[in-house]
């Protein structure tokens, strides 16, 4: 565990639900380290701008802190460039769901094999609350002071139309469940997409209000291959909240159809191109 | 001299651009120098396109505006261009769709009947016109076979067919207007800026091109395209432009040599990207081919506004580095340097061209051996704790890529310590900036060693012509009707300046004029901003379209007296 300890001094709010996500994160990559499935300087991680964002100066090891919305696009070029890196993203609900929506739904789609976790906290913490694609209607924020009148968007649903091959919900509530869905996300050969509902002790305390409802769908005989069923489920919200593994299905990788076995940073640069200059002659 | 200049226009469609490339890659292989540009609007079918094609036993720079021959597939081509024929001027036209009747010479040709004879498609009626072309201008059959089987391999037949019986029916019908004199010469390429800028990066070890489209660096976006397995490289079209430059920045990150192109409009949209690589000291090279805007602007036209925008692209202040060629060979050379410099500085590097230069087709000479891979500042292993940013005499920190065992590799778009964590105090800050800036004394220093800027003409002369990009063709030509002697100063690298360079000449010269395709003289005020020289006389415009040599001169001459 210790292998992948910052010296970045940790500014986060006492209780926030990014220490959950931070242990959970640097204890699936220590299980994956120690299974010797990947080598630690082969992890390289991104994050966007907001508190989740410092996850990349508190985790030792290979780290692209972005700007904000940017989490994929740099994960995409890294896998380009060297697609035996593995590679997790930590986006906020404003960088993956407004700024940066965009990247998300098309790296989803082209399958490019990375992992995204949202730290889904409902609401823009660091610019000390404004409202988020996630924000339920009627929240109070200063720039929205008679409640966010807004139609949330649904995170797993928009994953699911996006073509993502695995999409997951953890829950900052439950560190060890979080900790296995990254792993297994991390494992996964494609677009692993987990929205972690994520409580913020200082704008939108939400422990407690989820705790009671929140379960694992995994354990109520889920079948995780039935795309109609994950949908439906992803519905669920309001007396039960599902966590765990909606929907994962096999598909081809982007890097590997770019690519094939190729891996970019090996290859040696051509050392002419007369012959295609002859083309012009 | 033998000097040809002629003009081939149609709809949209009609495809008039690679008949003209395809003609102008002809008279390139039959030993003349020929130069192709081509003007067409922002639609798919119909509108008005043509090609302006020159060629000359000399090296050509320019297309010419005035032409002696208009081939018109169409009535509109007649009515549009006829204004530009130079006396004794000829009009070759497909009579099943035209007519003409006025004081130059006609040419009725019935393309429209001869494809049907062939049973063949209207966009073939080009074919018949090419056999036309050839027979009034003396040009061999052999050759043109040979290009259109090169073009359109098993398809080729009967285009080959429709070359003869256009050339046949020309012969019966018309006197030719001259016999071009072919001349041996070393072989050059016939090729475009978009075309060369490609290759030079690819020669300076690019391994991948980003690019979202947008006119006119489309054009090369194409070419990387269609040649990727060729060059060994991977050509990616992501989301919007946004995704490009965040790309980009991922791909020299994890240790491969990346390029992305676009145009004006598009680099607008890669700004804090752009700024981010200063901060976190990536290495991406950027291709701005600019039109005139503001906005979307006139889309499929030329400009040389853009000059200001990129020297101040991205929030903050960081070191970059703006080269501006001014043909395909200069394109091909300066890729591979901005290219290797930016790997070199770990700085960004922006190479500024045109629609003019990107599209238009020229014979040029190209020694790829002026293109290597210099070494980047890249270590190839570490041993003990790594630090991305680690702060030394130059600037410049070692750098290393992920999955290098025992370095943790941090990059950051915050400010940051030699590890690449978030900082914020006043010291930290300072140091870091000051890191970051000195890194353009080792470029500057670098530079002083190579070809910023380039002097043509009389290098004695005491008239001096200031010029920077694709301009350089009309004024290569320009002078040479001028009938006096000029001296003409190329301005290449544009950040940072050469004032070195720059300053000597102009203090040599006794009157100074500025030419640019832009409204509010942008060289000439960065000329006065970098060495307080003030330029007082400038030719500007900004229409979309380049230069004309002879306007250019007849301007030249009225501005020196």
């Amino acid at each position: 565990m210790r292998e992948f300890d910052s010296i970045a001094k940790n500014t986060w709010c006492p209780g926030c639900g990014n220490f959950s996500i931070l242990a959970a994160a640097k204890q699936a990559m220590v299980e994956l380290v120690q299974s010797r499935e990947v080598k630690p300087e082969q992890i390289v991680i991104s994050s966007g701008i907001g508190c989740h964002g410092k996850i990349s100066d508190y985790i030792k090891v290979n780290s692209f802190y972005c700007l904000h919305g940017r989490v994929v696009p740099p994960l995409m070029g890294v896998k380009v460039a060297n697609q035996r890196l593995k590679v997790i993203g930590f986006a906020g609900d404003g960088d993956a769901y407004d700024e940066g929506v965009s990247h998300l739904v098309h790296t989803a789609r082209r399958n490019l094999d990375a992992t995204i976790i949202v730290h889904n906290n409902q609401v823009f913490a660091l610019t000390s609350s404004q409202v988020t694609p996630t924000t339920p209607i009627g929240f109070k924020t200063k720039s929205a002071p008679k409640g966010s009148f807004e139609t949330p968007l649904n995170p797993l649903h928009l994953m699911l139309a996006s073509g993502a091959t695995f999409v997951a919900r953890g829950f900052t509530g439950d560190m060890q469940h979080l900790r296995s869905l990254i792993l297994q996300a991390a494992r996964h050969r494609g677009f692993a997409f987990i929205d972690v509902l994520q409580d913020c002790p200082s704008f939108n305390p939400t422990l407690r209000k989820f705790k009671p409802k929140v379960y694992d769908l995994n354990k109520e005989g889920h079948d995780v291959g039935d795309f109609a069923a994950a949908w439906e489920k992803a519905k669920e919200w309001n007396n039960r909240i599902p966590i765990g593994l909606f929907y994962r299905v096999e598909k081809e990788i982007y890097e590997k159809q770019l690519l094939g076995d190729r891996v970019l940073v090996d290859e040696k640069p051509l050392t002419s191109i007369q012959s295609v200059l002859d083309e012009f002659i | 001299m033998q000097d040809i200049s002629f003009v081939i226009g149609g709809q949209a469609g009609d495809g008039v651009m690679r008949t003209a490339e395809l003609l102008g890659k002809t008279l390139n292989r039959l030993g003349l120098y020929a130069f192709v540009i081509n003007d067409y609007q922002s639609l798919i079918r119909g509108g008005h396109n043509f090609c302006k094609v020159r060629a000359s036993g000399r090296q050509v720079w320019s297309h010419l505006e005035a032409v002696e021959l208009i081939a018109a597939l169409n009535q509109d081509t007649i009515t549009r261009h006829e204004n530009e024929l130079t006396e004794g001027g000829h009009v070759l036209f497909d009579s099943d769709k035209a007519s003409y009747e006025g004081p130059y010479k006609p040419h009725p040709i019935p393309l429209s009947g001869m494809i049907k004879e062939v049973e063949s498609i209207p966009i073939m009626r080009n074919s018949a016109m090419i056999g036309a072309i050839a027979h009034l201008y003396g040009i061999p059959f052999e050759p043109i076979n040979e290009i259109l089987t090169w073009a359109y391999g098993k398809k080729a037949d009967k285009n080959i067919r429709l070359v003869k019986k256009g050339y046949d029916y020309a012969k019966q019908n018309f006197e030719p207007i001259l016999k071009l004199k072919l001349t041996k010469r070393d072989p050059t390429p016939f090729i475009s800026g978009a075309e060369a800028v490609s290759l030079g990066a690819v020669k300076a070890g690019m391994k991948v091109y980003i690019a979202y489209p947008m006119t006119p660096s489309t054009d090369i976006l194409s070419f990387m395209g269609t040649h990727q397995d060729q060059l060994g490289i991977a050509v990616i079209h992501p989301e919007n432009e946004l995704g490009v430059a965040n790309m980009a920045l991922g791909v020299a990150y994890g240790g491969a040599r990346c390029m992305v192109g676009t145009a004006g409009g598009g680099f607008a949209l890669m700004q804090e990207a752009f700024s981010m690589a200063g901060q976190s000291e990536i290495p991406v090279v950027f291709v701005v081919g600019q039109r005139p805007a503001p906005a979307v602007g006139v889309p499929t036209y030329t400009a040389q506004a853009d000059l200001r925008f990129v020297l101040h692209a991205g929030h903050g202040e960081f070191p970059r580095i703006v080269v501006a060629p001014g043909d395909p060979e200069e394109a091909f050379v300066k890729a591979g340097e901005a290219m290797n410099l930016a790997w070199r500085y770990q700085v960004s590097a922006i190479i500024l061209m045109d629609k003019h230069l990107i599209e238009s087709y020229m014979s040029i000479a190209i020694d790829e051996r002026k293109v290597t891979v210099e070494p980047g500042s890249v270590a190839e292993s570490w041993e003990g704790e790594y630090k991305r940013y680690k702060f030394t005499d130059s600037g410049v920190s070692p750098m290393v890529f992920p999955g290098t065992p025992g370095a943790v590799v941090k990059a950051s778009s915050y400010e940051h310590s030699e590890y690449g964590h978030a900082i914020e105090t006043p010291d930290g800050v300072t140091k870091m900036m000051q890191k970051r800036l000195r890194k353009m004394d080792g470029i500057i220093k670098d530079l002083r060693g190579r070809e910023t800027v380039k002097i043509h003409g009389d290098p004695k002369a005491e008239k001096l012509v200031v010029a920077w990009g694709s301009t350089k063709g009309a004024v290569l030509e320009a002078m040479q009707l001028v009938g006096k002697p000029l001296k003409f100063l190329q301005i290449m690298y544009l950040s940072p300046f050469p004032d070195w360079d720059v300053t000597k000449h102009l203090e040599q010269a006794r009157d100074v004029v500025c030419v640019e395709v832009n409204m509010t003289g942008q060289l000439r005020s960065l000329i006065k901003e970098q060495t307080g020289h003030y330029i007082q006389k400038a030719i500007l415009k900004n229409d979309g379209r380049p230069f004309d040599p002879v306007g250019l001169a007849g301007k030249l001459k009225e501005v020196f007296g």
